[in-house]
């Protein structure tokens, strides 16, 4: 018989709950009793309320225990986990979960399910289909299974993919470039890193089929300094890729080449932006690049880029593979496909949950995401990360689609969903927002770098009720300051976090005297 | 900064450090950012001889060099304490007590977020997300990420 294999997640959140200590745990436990077993560094399966979350396999199905302690491992050996045996923190079999249950998972169908670095996991579960029938297609064939897929920008923008693969394939250069933006900067997003640490194979396949798809021979990950495990595994994926001719000069027998690398950040959030990002790519100070030119036609060192984030490179292998179609009939209105919600902050089921655009955003908070943490009242939500808006209760009715969330004033972004409870203090949060704008800004322009500054002071102005009025005018004039002079979405969104904590939570913004006096 | 009356054989061995941590790095994609990231890593922090040398071999400006320092917040000019503290200060882990966590440790540690204490002993800097939102709040003591932690648990650490 085989050796038992037991799965403990490699990735982050899992590590940074004690996973390490629970596979020596493990190890020696079973050492001692004397049987044999072999551990697999999984992925996550982004159930993060029950990291760090053991499986085993009975039977061809996965059951699950969590969250595990090093304490729980001898009794769960008592308890024969490995062949089944139920342990107060079994969660029985984990595609039942109603949690994964519901999901529809395009792009992480695989995370936590295999071993994130073995080639042979990676095809057992469909990895390669896609770059396999890319390889026999032509370019236009390439970029016209994207645009019928409907695919937008999963970064932030929402920008449809195929447009800017058309430009990208249209354009005449020597060398062309796939950058895969993995700077993921936005509080209550993890999506990325996730994917990055549980499947990276995805990844370099994704970035595999745009270098064919526009021509491109050279790609590199811009990933930052702040996950270190994920710049481990990246690098070890792509040497895995190398051995299995993913990777190289002749990619899958196509006669394209197509090498990869990881890149490195050093801690600005600026850095995210795409122009900002190659920049610092070339080894120079993240400043934003005005465009036109379009990073499309003239981008890493003037050469046509493709600048993609994670999460839209994760979604064409699925395109490739099962058609552009067929990606097309998840979701609703021109937000096509999926998207990998992520839930954070102060919420009881924190993790990350894969399903179609059109969701209620309430749905994905209180079905899914089990309420606040802490169990008292809700009160805000922020969605799209920082430079997205706060949004109150009676808001939550509201489908995740990218038009329908524009239209009141909000963004899908990143997909990142953090939960505050009515402890939380919308003026603050909005001075906060001002904080990190001024403390992030790449300095290029006025209206950012010290209209950020101003704007905390104004709002420190508010909170002690001096010239209220007056100042409440002055924040409302910089806010639009701002998004009408700033040069990028740091600057000219930064006002979004302000202007809906201060119309859905007015209250908020009394003077501190005032405010107390009430209570 | 060097102490300035470290020996001159002090002095030449740092240099040769920096040398070797930035040469490698020459000609590569963003490989002064690389280099400068080596160079931390050798020396606990980027040493101002730094921007001479690194000039020198990247064929550029001191100016420009200084300016890709000062940018990134990962480059410190400085040494930092015997332990090295980055609390996440961001928005999801607001929501579930960060401030009250970064008030804890600047009380328990009697150090100013962003700085180090007078017995150097310890290092606090604030760092917007470190990806683990789900689990919040988070931080990560020398080099180890922790999330869902608290004050005493970061002082358990650091005293381990
Ligand atoms: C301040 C700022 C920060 C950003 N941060 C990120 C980021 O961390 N990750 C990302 O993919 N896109 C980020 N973006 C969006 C990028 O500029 C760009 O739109 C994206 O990389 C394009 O890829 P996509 O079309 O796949 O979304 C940011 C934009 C701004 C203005
Ligand atoms: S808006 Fe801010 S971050 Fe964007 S270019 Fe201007 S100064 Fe730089
Ligand atoms: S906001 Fe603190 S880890 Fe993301």
């Amino acid at each position: 018989m085989s050796k038992q294999r037991v799965y403990v997640p490699l990735d982050s959140a899992a590590v940074a709950l004690g996973a390490d200590d629970v596979v020596d745990a493990i190890l020696a436990e079973a050492h001692s009793r004397k049987v044999e077993i072999e551990i697999v560094r999984n992925g996550s399966r982004g159930m993060h309320w029950l990291e760090p979350f053991v499986e085993v396999e009975v039977d061809g199905k996965r059951l699950g225990f969590g969250p595990i302690e090093a304490a729980d491992v001898s009794s769960m050996f008592d308890a024969d986990f490995l062949n089944g045996g139920t342990h107060e923190k079994s969660v029985g079999f984990v595609d039942d979960h109603p949690f994964m249950a519901d999901q529809q998972r395009l792009t992480f169908a695989r995370c936590g399910q295999t071993d994130p670095l073995s080639f042979e996991d990676y095809i057992a579960n469909g990895g390669v289909e896609g770059a396999r029938k890319a390889s026999g297609k032509s370019q236009e064939e390439i970029v016209t299974e994207i645009k019928t897929s409907g695919l937008r920008g999963r970064g932030g923008a929402g920008f449809p993919a195929g447009i800017k693969w058309d430009t990208v394939q249209g354009a005449s250069g020597d060398q062309k470039y796939i950058v895969c933006n993995a700077d993921e900067g936005d509080s209550g997003t993890f999506a990325d890193r996730m994917i990055m640490e549980g499947d990276p194979l995805l990844l370099i396949e994704g970035m595999v089929i745009a270098g064919l798809g526009v021509g491109a021979t050279k790609g590199y990950i811009y990933l930052r300094s702040e996950y270190p495990i994920a710049g481990r595994i990246l690098n070890e994926a792509i040497e895995v890729a190398k051995a299995n001719n993913l990777l190289g000069d002749d990619v899958l027998g196509s006669g394209k080449a197509f090498e990869l690398s990881v890149f490195i950040g050093a801690g600005a959030y600026i850095c995210g932006e795409e122009t900002s990002l190659l920049e610092s790519l070339e080894g120079k100070r993240g400043l934003v690049r005005a465009k036109p030119p379009l990073p499309a036609l003239e981008g890493l060192f003037g050469k046509p880029t493709l600048v993609h984030n994670v999460l839209s490179l994760c979604a064409v292998p699925w395109i490739l593979a099962n058609g552009g179609d067929a990606y097309a009939q998840y979701g609703q209105g021109r937000s096509k496909g999926t998207l990998a919600f992520q839930f954070a902050g102060n919420i009881k089921q924190g993790g990350l949950f894969e399903t179609a655009f059109g969701v209620k955003l309430g749905d994905l908070i209180n079905k899914y995401g089990g309420g606040t943490r802490s169990g008292r009242a809700f009160k805000a939500v922020q969605i799209g990360g920082p430079l997205g808006a706060y949004l109150p209760e009676a808001m939550l009715e509201l489908p995740m689609d990218y038009e329908v969330m524009a239209q009141n004033g909000a963004g899908v972004g990143h997909g990142g969903i953090v939960v505050f409870d009515d402890t939380a203090d919308l003026m603050a949060q909005a001075r906060y927002a001002f904080e990190f704008c001024a403390e992030e800004s790449c300095g290029k322009c006025t209206p950012c770098r010290v209209g950020a500054v101003r704007g905390e002071e104004v709002i420190d102005k508010l909170a002690a009720g001096t010239n209220y009025d007056e100042n409440m005018v002055l924040l409302e004039d910089l806010c639009e300051l701002m998004v009408d002079g700033s040069l990028c979405a740091m600057g000219g969104m930064t006002p979004i976090p302000v202007t809906s904590a201060l119309k859905h939570f007015p209250d908020d913004f009394a003077p501190r005297h005032v405010r107390e006096a009430a209570e | 900064m060097l102490d300035l009356d470290a020996s001159l054989g002090e002095r030449l061995g740092m240099e040769k450090i920096i040398e070797e941590a930035l040469s490698g790095h020459v000609g590569e994609t963003g490989g002064l950012i690389t280099g400068l990231r080596h160079v931390q890593e050798r020396c606990g922090f980027v040493p101002g001889e730094t921007v001479r040398i690194a000039a020198e071999l990247f064929n550029i400006s001191q100016a420009e060099v200084r300016g890709v320092i000062s940018f990134y917040a990962d480059f410190r000019d400085a040494k930092p304490g015997q332990h090295h503290v980055r609390l996440c200060v961001a928005e999801a882990c607001q929501s579930v007590g960060a401030r009250a966590i970064e008030a804890d440790l600047q009380d328990r540690f009697a150090v100013k977020m962003g700085e180090t204490d007078a017995a150097e002993f310890i290092t606090i800097e604030p760092v917007y997300c470190l990806g683990l939102c789900s689990c919040a709040p988070a931080a990560e003591v020398d080099g180890k990420l922790i999330a869902r932690v608290d004050g005493q648990r970061i002082a358990d650490e650091v005293s381990s």
